[in-house]
Protein backbone atom coordinates (compact mmCIF):
# COMPACT_ATOMS: atom_id res chain seq x y z
CA UNK A 1 0.00 0.00 0.00
CA UNK A 2 1.55 3.37 -0.89
CA UNK A 3 1.98 6.24 1.50
CA UNK A 4 -1.11 8.29 -0.12
CA UNK A 5 -2.91 4.85 0.37
CA UNK A 6 -2.09 4.50 4.07
CA UNK A 7 -2.92 8.57 5.00
CA UNK A 8 -6.43 7.88 2.79
CA UNK A 9 -7.51 4.91 4.46
CA UNK A 10 -6.48 6.39 8.34
CA UNK A 11 -8.30 9.12 7.08
CA UNK A 12 -11.11 7.00 6.45
CA UNK A 13 -10.96 4.78 9.35
CA UNK A 14 -10.61 8.47 11.81
CA UNK A 15 -14.06 9.73 9.84
CA UNK A 16 -12.02 12.86 9.00
CA UNK A 17 -12.66 14.97 5.50
CA UNK A 18 -9.12 14.71 4.44
CA UNK A 19 -10.58 15.69 0.67
CA UNK A 20 -13.12 18.31 -0.34
CA UNK A 21 -14.60 19.11 -4.12
CA UNK A 22 -16.11 22.64 -3.46
CA UNK A 23 -17.58 24.29 -6.29
CA UNK A 24 -17.33 27.96 -6.36
CA UNK A 25 -20.05 28.94 -9.12
CA UNK A 26 -22.44 27.10 -11.75
CA UNK A 27 -21.59 30.17 -14.10
CA UNK A 28 -19.73 29.05 -17.27
CA UNK A 29 -18.60 30.12 -20.29
CA UNK A 30 -19.39 27.20 -22.35
CA UNK A 31 -22.50 25.12 -22.84
CA UNK A 32 -21.59 22.11 -23.28
CA UNK A 33 -24.24 19.52 -24.46
CA UNK A 34 -23.48 17.13 -21.88
CA UNK A 35 -23.37 19.36 -18.55
CA UNK A 36 -25.88 18.54 -16.23
CA UNK A 37 -25.75 21.97 -14.43
CA UNK A 38 -27.94 24.99 -14.53
CA UNK A 39 -25.93 28.30 -15.03
CA UNK A 40 -28.14 31.03 -13.35
CA UNK A 41 -26.64 32.30 -10.27
CA UNK A 42 -29.14 31.53 -7.43
CA UNK A 43 -27.46 33.23 -4.56
CA UNK A 44 -23.20 32.02 -4.80
CA UNK A 45 -21.24 31.96 -1.27
CA UNK A 46 -19.34 35.64 -1.23
CA UNK A 47 -15.77 35.79 -1.37
CA UNK A 48 -16.12 36.52 2.77
CA UNK A 49 -18.25 33.18 3.22
CA UNK A 50 -15.67 30.99 1.15
CA UNK A 51 -12.91 32.18 2.71
CA UNK A 52 -14.90 30.81 6.17
CA UNK A 53 -15.69 27.52 4.81
CA UNK A 54 -11.83 27.40 4.00
CA UNK A 55 -11.10 28.72 7.41
CA UNK A 56 -13.55 25.40 9.07
CA UNK A 57 -12.71 22.98 6.52
CA UNK A 58 -8.74 23.62 7.62
CA UNK A 59 -9.84 22.68 10.77
CA UNK A 60 -11.49 20.07 10.26
CA UNK A 61 -8.21 18.44 8.73
CA UNK A 62 -9.18 18.84 5.19
CA UNK A 63 -6.06 18.57 3.00
CA UNK A 64 -6.90 17.74 -0.69
CA UNK A 65 -8.87 20.69 -2.09
CA UNK A 66 -10.42 21.05 -5.41
CA UNK A 67 -12.01 23.46 -6.70
CA UNK A 68 -14.35 23.56 -9.92
CA UNK A 69 -17.45 23.91 -11.40
CA UNK A 70 -19.16 25.53 -13.70
CA UNK A 71 -15.75 27.92 -15.11
CA UNK A 72 -14.28 28.84 -12.02
CA UNK A 73 -12.38 31.39 -13.80
CA UNK A 74 -16.10 32.99 -13.82
CA UNK A 75 -15.49 34.60 -10.77
CA UNK A 76 -13.88 37.55 -10.57
CA UNK A 77 -12.38 36.65 -6.79
CA UNK A 78 -10.96 33.42 -7.84
CA UNK A 79 -7.41 34.09 -7.26
CA UNK A 80 -8.07 35.54 -3.75
CA UNK A 81 -10.21 32.91 -3.09
CA UNK A 82 -7.11 29.92 -4.30
CA UNK A 83 -4.29 32.26 -2.45
CA UNK A 84 -6.67 31.70 0.82
CA UNK A 85 -7.09 28.36 0.30
CA UNK A 86 -2.93 28.36 0.04
CA UNK A 87 -2.40 30.52 3.33
CA UNK A 88 -3.98 27.99 5.21
CA UNK A 89 -2.02 25.20 3.50
CA UNK A 90 -4.50 22.85 1.19
CA UNK A 91 -3.38 21.00 -1.55
CA UNK A 92 -5.22 22.45 -3.79
CA UNK A 93 -6.41 21.08 -7.73
CA UNK A 94 -8.42 23.08 -10.35
CA UNK A 95 -10.67 22.29 -12.79
CA UNK A 96 -11.69 24.52 -15.48
CA UNK A 97 -12.26 24.77 -19.36
CA UNK A 98 -8.88 27.08 -19.29
CA UNK A 99 -10.38 29.39 -21.77
CA UNK A 100 -10.02 32.60 -19.63
CA UNK A 101 -6.15 31.33 -18.34
CA UNK A 102 -3.36 33.56 -20.41
CA UNK A 103 0.10 33.87 -19.22
CA UNK A 104 -0.63 35.79 -16.25
CA UNK A 105 -3.36 34.05 -15.19
CA UNK A 106 -0.22 31.23 -15.60
CA UNK A 107 1.78 32.39 -14.16
CA UNK A 108 -0.36 33.32 -11.19
CA UNK A 109 -1.42 29.73 -10.60
CA UNK A 110 2.23 28.91 -10.06
CA UNK A 111 2.95 30.93 -8.21
CA UNK A 112 0.72 30.09 -5.89
CA UNK A 113 2.25 26.32 -5.81
CA UNK A 114 -1.53 24.72 -7.18
CA UNK A 115 -0.90 21.04 -7.53
CA UNK A 116 -2.68 19.93 -10.65
CA UNK A 117 -4.75 21.81 -13.32
CA UNK A 118 -7.27 19.43 -14.89
CA UNK A 119 -8.89 20.66 -18.16
CA UNK A 120 -11.89 19.55 -20.21
CA UNK A 121 -10.66 18.18 -23.52
CA UNK A 122 -13.19 16.84 -25.53
CA UNK A 123 -11.74 15.79 -28.82
CA UNK A 124 -8.62 16.63 -30.91
CA UNK A 125 -10.50 17.21 -33.80
CA UNK A 126 -11.45 21.96 -33.40
CA UNK A 127 -14.60 21.36 -34.73
CA UNK A 128 -15.68 18.23 -32.32
CA UNK A 129 -14.37 20.27 -29.53
CA UNK A 130 -16.68 23.61 -30.45
CA UNK A 131 -19.79 21.53 -31.31
CA UNK A 132 -19.56 19.75 -27.71
CA UNK A 133 -18.68 23.51 -25.96
CA UNK A 134 -20.91 25.44 -28.25
CA UNK A 135 -18.54 28.13 -27.68
CA UNK A 136 -16.53 29.29 -31.28
CA UNK A 137 -12.78 28.79 -31.44
CA UNK A 138 -12.80 26.95 -27.83
CA UNK A 139 -10.53 24.51 -28.70
CA UNK A 140 -7.36 26.86 -29.78
CA UNK A 141 -8.28 28.81 -26.85
CA UNK A 142 -7.78 25.72 -24.36
CA UNK A 143 -4.55 24.38 -25.77
CA UNK A 144 -3.18 27.53 -25.94
CA UNK A 145 -3.50 28.13 -22.19
CA UNK A 146 -2.82 24.19 -21.59
CA UNK A 147 0.42 25.33 -23.35
CA UNK A 148 0.93 28.46 -21.07
CA UNK A 149 0.39 26.02 -18.13
CA UNK A 150 2.92 23.97 -19.39
CA UNK A 151 5.57 26.18 -19.98
CA UNK A 152 5.00 27.40 -16.52
CA UNK A 153 5.97 24.03 -15.09
CA UNK A 154 2.58 23.14 -13.86
CA UNK A 155 1.05 19.78 -13.52
CA UNK A 156 -1.66 19.92 -16.18
CA UNK A 157 -4.32 16.41 -16.75
CA UNK A 158 -6.55 16.48 -19.69
CA UNK A 159 -9.96 15.15 -18.68
CA UNK A 160 -11.71 13.63 -22.01
CA UNK A 161 -15.34 13.00 -21.12
CA UNK A 162 -16.36 10.17 -23.69
CA UNK A 163 -19.49 9.97 -24.97
CA UNK A 164 -21.46 9.15 -28.34
CA UNK A 165 -20.08 12.47 -30.05
CA UNK A 166 -17.21 12.02 -29.66
CA UNK A 167 -16.59 8.18 -28.80
CA UNK A 168 -14.03 7.58 -31.51
CA UNK A 169 -11.90 10.62 -30.37
CA UNK A 170 -10.23 9.21 -27.08
CA UNK A 171 -7.05 7.97 -28.96
CA UNK A 172 -6.75 11.14 -30.82
CA UNK A 173 -7.34 13.35 -27.30
CA UNK A 174 -4.42 10.58 -25.63
CA UNK A 175 -1.58 11.68 -28.44
CA UNK A 176 -2.50 15.37 -27.88
CA UNK A 177 -1.76 15.03 -24.35
CA UNK A 178 1.65 13.39 -25.27
CA UNK A 179 2.61 16.25 -27.90
CA UNK A 180 1.88 18.75 -25.21
CA UNK A 181 3.76 16.90 -22.27
CA UNK A 182 0.75 16.65 -20.52
CA UNK A 183 -1.31 13.46 -18.17
CA UNK A 184 -4.69 12.14 -19.94
CA UNK A 185 -7.39 10.69 -18.21
CA UNK A 186 -10.89 9.42 -19.54
CA UNK A 187 -13.68 10.77 -17.70
CA UNK A 188 -16.88 9.23 -19.00
CA UNK A 189 -19.33 10.16 -16.91
CA UNK A 190 -22.55 11.38 -17.91
CA UNK A 191 -25.12 12.54 -15.59
CA UNK A 192 -28.45 13.95 -15.65
CA UNK A 193 -29.46 17.41 -15.47
CA UNK A 194 -29.52 18.71 -11.92
CA UNK A 195 -33.71 19.09 -12.47
CA UNK A 196 -33.77 15.62 -12.98
CA UNK A 197 -33.93 15.86 -17.30
CA UNK A 198 -32.82 12.93 -18.21
CA UNK A 199 -31.94 13.89 -22.03
CA UNK A 200 -28.36 14.25 -22.14
CA UNK A 201 -28.05 10.60 -21.14
CA UNK A 202 -28.74 10.10 -24.58
CA UNK A 203 -25.33 11.19 -25.26
CA UNK A 204 -23.72 7.97 -23.30
CA UNK A 205 -21.85 5.64 -25.30
CA UNK A 206 -23.92 2.31 -25.38
CA UNK A 207 -22.91 -0.72 -23.37
CA UNK A 208 -21.95 -2.89 -25.81
CA UNK A 209 -19.26 -0.37 -27.00
CA UNK A 210 -17.72 -0.89 -23.52
CA UNK A 211 -15.61 -3.87 -24.16
CA UNK A 212 -13.45 -2.25 -26.55
CA UNK A 213 -12.49 0.81 -23.80
CA UNK A 214 -11.67 -1.96 -21.34
CA UNK A 215 -9.63 -3.87 -23.42
CA UNK A 216 -7.65 -0.85 -24.08
CA UNK A 217 -4.41 -1.40 -22.27
CA UNK A 218 -3.72 2.22 -22.88
CA UNK A 219 -6.92 3.16 -20.66
CA UNK A 220 -7.42 0.55 -17.79
CA UNK A 221 -3.62 -1.03 -17.61
CA UNK A 222 -3.87 -5.01 -17.31
CA UNK A 223 -6.65 -6.29 -18.71
CA UNK A 224 -5.95 -9.60 -17.38
CA UNK A 225 -6.75 -7.89 -14.01
CA UNK A 226 -9.00 -5.24 -15.25
CA UNK A 227 -11.38 -7.98 -16.69
CA UNK A 228 -10.80 -10.76 -14.45
CA UNK A 229 -13.89 -12.43 -13.06
CA UNK A 230 -15.08 -11.72 -10.13
CA UNK A 231 -13.13 -13.72 -6.91
CA UNK A 232 -16.23 -14.74 -4.40
CA UNK A 233 -16.65 -12.17 -1.54
CA UNK A 234 -14.81 -12.58 1.89
CA UNK A 235 -16.66 -11.99 4.97
CA UNK A 236 -14.22 -8.97 4.68
CA UNK A 237 -15.45 -7.56 1.43
CA UNK A 238 -18.78 -8.01 3.03
CA UNK A 239 -17.58 -6.05 5.98
CA UNK A 240 -16.21 -3.19 3.62
CA UNK A 241 -18.24 0.20 2.43
CA UNK A 242 -18.43 1.12 -1.11
CA UNK A 243 -16.50 4.83 -1.44
CA UNK A 244 -14.80 7.34 0.65
CA UNK A 245 -18.28 9.56 -0.22
CA UNK A 246 -19.36 10.91 3.51
CA UNK A 247 -16.25 9.47 5.34
CA UNK A 248 -13.43 11.22 3.91
CA UNK A 249 -14.66 13.29 1.04
CA UNK A 250 -17.63 15.65 0.32
CA UNK A 251 -19.02 18.11 -2.03
CA UNK A 252 -19.91 21.81 -1.34
CA UNK A 253 -22.09 23.71 -4.05
CA UNK A 254 -21.71 27.48 -4.60
CA UNK A 255 -24.42 28.00 -2.21
CA UNK A 256 -22.89 26.10 0.83
CA UNK A 257 -25.07 23.22 0.43
CA UNK A 258 -23.07 20.01 1.92
CA UNK A 259 -23.75 16.56 0.14
CA UNK A 260 -21.64 13.11 0.36
CA UNK A 261 -20.01 13.31 -2.79
CA UNK A 262 -20.56 15.91 -6.34
CA UNK A 263 -22.02 12.52 -7.43
CA UNK A 264 -24.35 11.82 -4.72
CA UNK A 265 -27.38 14.43 -4.20
CA UNK A 266 -28.39 14.21 -0.67
CA UNK A 267 -28.55 17.35 1.50
CA UNK A 268 -26.67 16.93 4.87
CA UNK A 269 -27.04 20.51 5.95
CA UNK A 270 -25.86 24.11 4.58
CA UNK A 271 -22.61 25.54 5.45
CA UNK A 272 -24.85 28.97 5.74
CA UNK A 273 -26.74 27.73 8.54
CA UNK A 274 -24.33 25.45 10.28
CA UNK A 275 -20.35 25.00 10.56
CA UNK A 276 -18.89 22.81 8.46
CA UNK A 277 -18.24 20.18 10.96
CA UNK A 278 -21.89 20.27 12.79
CA UNK A 279 -22.67 18.48 9.76
CA UNK A 280 -19.78 16.20 9.10
CA UNK A 281 -20.33 14.81 12.40
CA UNK A 282 -23.50 14.95 13.53
CA UNK A 283 -26.02 15.38 10.06
CA UNK A 284 -28.49 12.04 9.96
CA UNK A 285 -28.02 11.63 6.64
CA UNK A 286 -23.74 11.64 6.73
CA UNK A 287 -24.49 9.38 9.76
CA UNK A 288 -26.37 7.05 7.54
CA UNK A 289 -24.52 7.12 4.85
CA UNK A 290 -21.41 6.09 6.62
CA UNK A 291 -23.61 2.74 8.52
CA UNK A 292 -23.96 1.49 4.76
CA UNK A 293 -21.72 -1.85 4.61
CA UNK A 294 -21.84 -4.36 1.38
CA UNK A 295 -23.74 -6.66 3.94
CA UNK A 296 -26.65 -4.37 4.10
CA UNK A 297 -27.19 -3.95 0.18
CA UNK A 298 -30.75 -5.10 -0.71
CA UNK A 299 -29.28 -6.79 -3.73
CA UNK A 300 -25.67 -6.30 -4.02
CA UNK A 301 -24.93 -8.73 -0.71
CA UNK A 302 -25.66 -11.43 -3.01
CA UNK A 303 -23.71 -10.58 -5.94
CA UNK A 304 -20.85 -12.68 -6.76
CA UNK A 305 -19.66 -8.59 -8.51
CA UNK A 306 -19.77 -7.28 -4.59
CA UNK A 307 -16.03 -7.42 -3.95
CA UNK A 308 -14.95 -5.95 -7.31
CA UNK A 309 -17.66 -3.53 -8.20
CA UNK A 310 -17.18 0.09 -7.92
CA UNK A 311 -20.84 0.79 -7.00
CA UNK A 312 -21.79 4.13 -6.53
CA UNK A 313 -23.67 4.87 -3.77
CA UNK A 314 -24.96 8.27 -5.16
CA UNK A 315 -25.92 6.73 -8.03
CA UNK A 316 -28.24 4.02 -6.63
CA UNK A 317 -29.48 6.94 -4.72
CA UNK A 318 -30.47 9.03 -7.69
CA UNK A 319 -31.80 5.59 -8.61
CA UNK A 320 -34.02 5.15 -5.90
CA UNK A 321 -32.10 3.84 -2.87
CA UNK A 322 -28.46 4.39 -1.63
CA UNK A 323 -28.54 0.70 -0.43
CA UNK A 324 -29.43 -0.57 -4.06
CA UNK A 325 -28.18 -1.22 -6.90
CA UNK A 326 -26.79 1.45 -9.12
CA UNK A 327 -27.56 -0.12 -12.77
CA UNK A 328 -24.73 1.78 -14.45
CA UNK A 329 -22.14 -0.20 -12.39
CA UNK A 330 -23.82 -3.34 -13.03
CA UNK A 331 -23.52 -2.95 -16.57
CA UNK A 332 -20.04 -1.88 -16.40
CA UNK A 333 -19.21 -5.21 -14.24
CA UNK A 334 -21.20 -7.04 -16.62
CA UNK A 335 -19.52 -5.76 -19.62
CA UNK A 336 -15.74 -5.47 -18.27
CA UNK A 337 -15.72 -9.52 -16.95
CA UNK A 338 -18.97 -11.16 -18.76
CA UNK A 339 -20.66 -12.43 -15.71
CA UNK A 340 -24.04 -11.14 -15.19
CA UNK A 341 -24.52 -9.09 -12.23
CA UNK A 342 -27.65 -10.17 -9.20
CA UNK A 343 -29.37 -7.32 -10.28
CA UNK A 344 -29.59 -8.40 -13.67
CA UNK A 345 -30.35 -11.83 -12.72
CA UNK A 346 -33.13 -10.92 -10.47
CA UNK A 347 -35.13 -9.12 -13.92
CA UNK A 348 -34.26 -12.51 -15.47
CA UNK A 349 -32.23 -10.90 -17.93
CA UNK A 350 -29.11 -12.03 -19.53
CA UNK A 351 -27.30 -8.84 -20.35
CA UNK A 352 -27.82 -5.49 -19.48
CA UNK A 353 -31.08 -3.34 -20.52
CA UNK A 354 -30.14 -1.10 -23.26
CA UNK A 355 -31.67 1.81 -20.77
CA UNK A 356 -29.37 1.59 -18.16
CA UNK A 357 -29.54 5.18 -16.88
CA UNK A 358 -25.79 5.99 -16.59
CA UNK A 359 -22.51 5.03 -17.76
CA UNK A 360 -20.00 5.41 -15.23
CA UNK A 361 -16.20 3.48 -15.57
CA UNK A 362 -13.11 4.26 -13.95
CA UNK A 363 -9.96 3.71 -16.16
CA UNK A 364 -6.85 4.63 -14.38
CA UNK A 365 -5.08 7.98 -15.17
CA UNK A 366 -2.58 7.75 -17.84
CA UNK A 367 0.66 9.66 -17.30
CA UNK A 368 1.67 11.81 -20.43
CA UNK B 1 25.61 35.32 15.77
CA UNK B 2 27.18 31.64 16.04
CA UNK B 3 28.70 30.43 12.75
CA UNK B 4 26.89 27.31 12.76
CA UNK B 5 23.57 29.42 13.59
CA UNK B 6 20.54 27.43 10.96
CA UNK B 7 17.26 29.27 10.20
CA UNK B 8 14.49 27.07 8.39
CA UNK B 9 11.46 28.31 6.75
CA UNK B 10 8.37 26.48 5.27
CA UNK B 11 8.37 27.10 1.52
CA UNK B 12 5.19 28.20 0.08
CA UNK B 13 5.13 25.66 -2.70
CA UNK B 14 4.08 22.88 -0.03
CA UNK B 15 0.63 21.72 1.45
CA UNK B 16 0.41 20.56 4.50
CA UNK B 17 -2.13 19.55 6.91
CA UNK B 18 -2.09 17.51 10.31
CA UNK B 19 -3.92 13.74 10.55
CA UNK B 20 -3.87 12.13 14.32
CA UNK B 21 -0.54 13.99 15.71
CA UNK B 22 0.81 13.39 12.26
CA UNK B 23 1.81 16.34 9.60
CA UNK B 24 1.29 14.90 6.14
CA UNK B 25 3.30 17.51 3.80
CA UNK B 26 3.19 17.71 -0.18
CA UNK B 27 5.66 19.79 -2.50
CA UNK B 28 3.41 20.66 -5.70
CA UNK B 29 6.31 21.04 -7.66
CA UNK B 30 7.07 17.50 -7.77
CA UNK B 31 3.89 15.85 -5.75
CA UNK B 32 6.50 14.44 -3.31
CA UNK B 33 4.62 13.02 -0.10
CA UNK B 34 5.77 12.91 3.31
CA UNK B 35 4.07 12.35 6.52
CA UNK B 36 6.37 13.52 9.11
CA UNK B 37 6.07 11.55 12.93
CA UNK B 38 5.48 14.30 16.23
CA UNK B 39 9.12 15.21 16.99
CA UNK B 40 9.58 16.10 13.25
CA UNK B 41 5.80 17.88 13.10
CA UNK B 42 7.07 19.94 16.14
CA UNK B 43 10.30 21.17 13.78
CA UNK B 44 8.38 21.70 11.11
CA UNK B 45 5.64 23.53 12.90
CA UNK B 46 8.32 26.02 14.38
CA UNK B 47 10.04 26.65 10.74
CA UNK B 48 9.23 30.50 10.71
CA UNK B 49 12.41 31.43 9.49
CA UNK B 50 13.38 33.74 12.27
CA UNK B 51 13.60 31.03 15.09
CA UNK B 52 17.38 29.26 14.89
CA UNK B 53 17.14 25.67 14.58
CA UNK B 54 19.41 24.70 17.65
CA UNK B 55 16.37 27.01 19.72
CA UNK B 56 13.63 25.32 18.06
CA UNK B 57 15.84 22.07 19.32
CA UNK B 58 16.03 23.05 22.81
CA UNK B 59 12.98 24.71 23.20
CA UNK B 60 10.51 22.12 21.51
CA UNK B 61 12.12 19.00 21.27
CA UNK B 62 14.33 18.48 24.19
CA UNK B 63 11.50 20.03 26.52
CA UNK B 64 8.69 18.25 25.30
CA UNK B 65 10.15 15.04 24.31
CA UNK B 66 12.85 14.13 26.83
CA UNK B 67 15.33 13.25 24.21
CA UNK B 68 19.74 13.99 24.71
CA UNK B 69 20.53 17.85 23.01
CA UNK B 70 23.18 16.65 20.79
CA UNK B 71 21.63 13.59 19.64
CA UNK B 72 18.80 15.60 18.80
CA UNK B 73 20.16 19.02 17.49
CA UNK B 74 21.92 16.13 15.09
CA UNK B 75 18.70 14.24 14.00
CA UNK B 76 16.98 17.81 13.58
CA UNK B 77 19.73 18.89 11.34
CA UNK B 78 19.83 15.81 8.98
CA UNK B 79 15.89 15.89 9.15
CA UNK B 80 16.05 19.48 7.88
CA UNK B 81 19.23 18.50 5.42
CA UNK B 82 16.52 16.18 4.07
CA UNK B 83 13.29 17.94 3.84
CA UNK B 84 15.48 20.66 2.48
CA UNK B 85 16.47 18.91 -0.53
CA UNK B 86 13.15 17.94 -1.53
CA UNK B 87 11.96 21.60 -1.24
CA UNK B 88 9.75 21.26 1.93
CA UNK B 89 12.11 23.60 3.74
CA UNK B 90 14.28 26.69 2.99
CA UNK B 91 17.66 26.49 5.01
CA UNK B 92 19.77 29.55 5.76
CA UNK B 93 22.60 30.71 7.97
CA UNK B 94 20.53 34.30 8.04
CA UNK B 95 16.79 34.55 9.32
CA UNK B 96 14.50 34.20 6.14
CA UNK B 97 11.54 35.80 5.32
CA UNK B 98 8.20 33.22 5.75
CA UNK B 99 7.01 32.71 2.09
CA UNK B 100 3.55 33.01 1.68
CA UNK B 101 1.15 31.87 -1.98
Amino acid sequence: MSLMSEVGQKAFNLGVPIAVHMDVTYRCNERCVHCYLDHDDHGEMTTGEIKDVLDQLAEAGVFFLTFSGGEVFMRRDFFEIVEHARRLMFNVKIKTNAVMIHEAEARRIRELGVDTIQISVYSHRPEVHDAITKLPHSFERTIKSIRFLHEQGLRVTIANVLMTVNSSDHTGVQKLAAELGVHYTLDPTITPMMDGDTSVLSLRIPGEELPEVFRNPALVGSQEEFCAPPKPPSAEDLEGYSCSAGHSFCYISPYGDVFPCVQFPLPTGNIRQQKFLDIWNFSPQMKEVRSIQAKDLTVCSSCSHVSSCARCPGLAYVEGSMRGPSTADCEKSFYRTGVPTANMLRQGLSKPRTTAPLIQIRPIAVPA
Amino acid sequence: MPENCIYIARSSAIAARALAGEMMVMNSADSTFFTLNEVATAIFQAADGHTPLRDIVRDRICEQFDVDPEQAQADAEQFVAELSGHGILLVSNQPLASETP
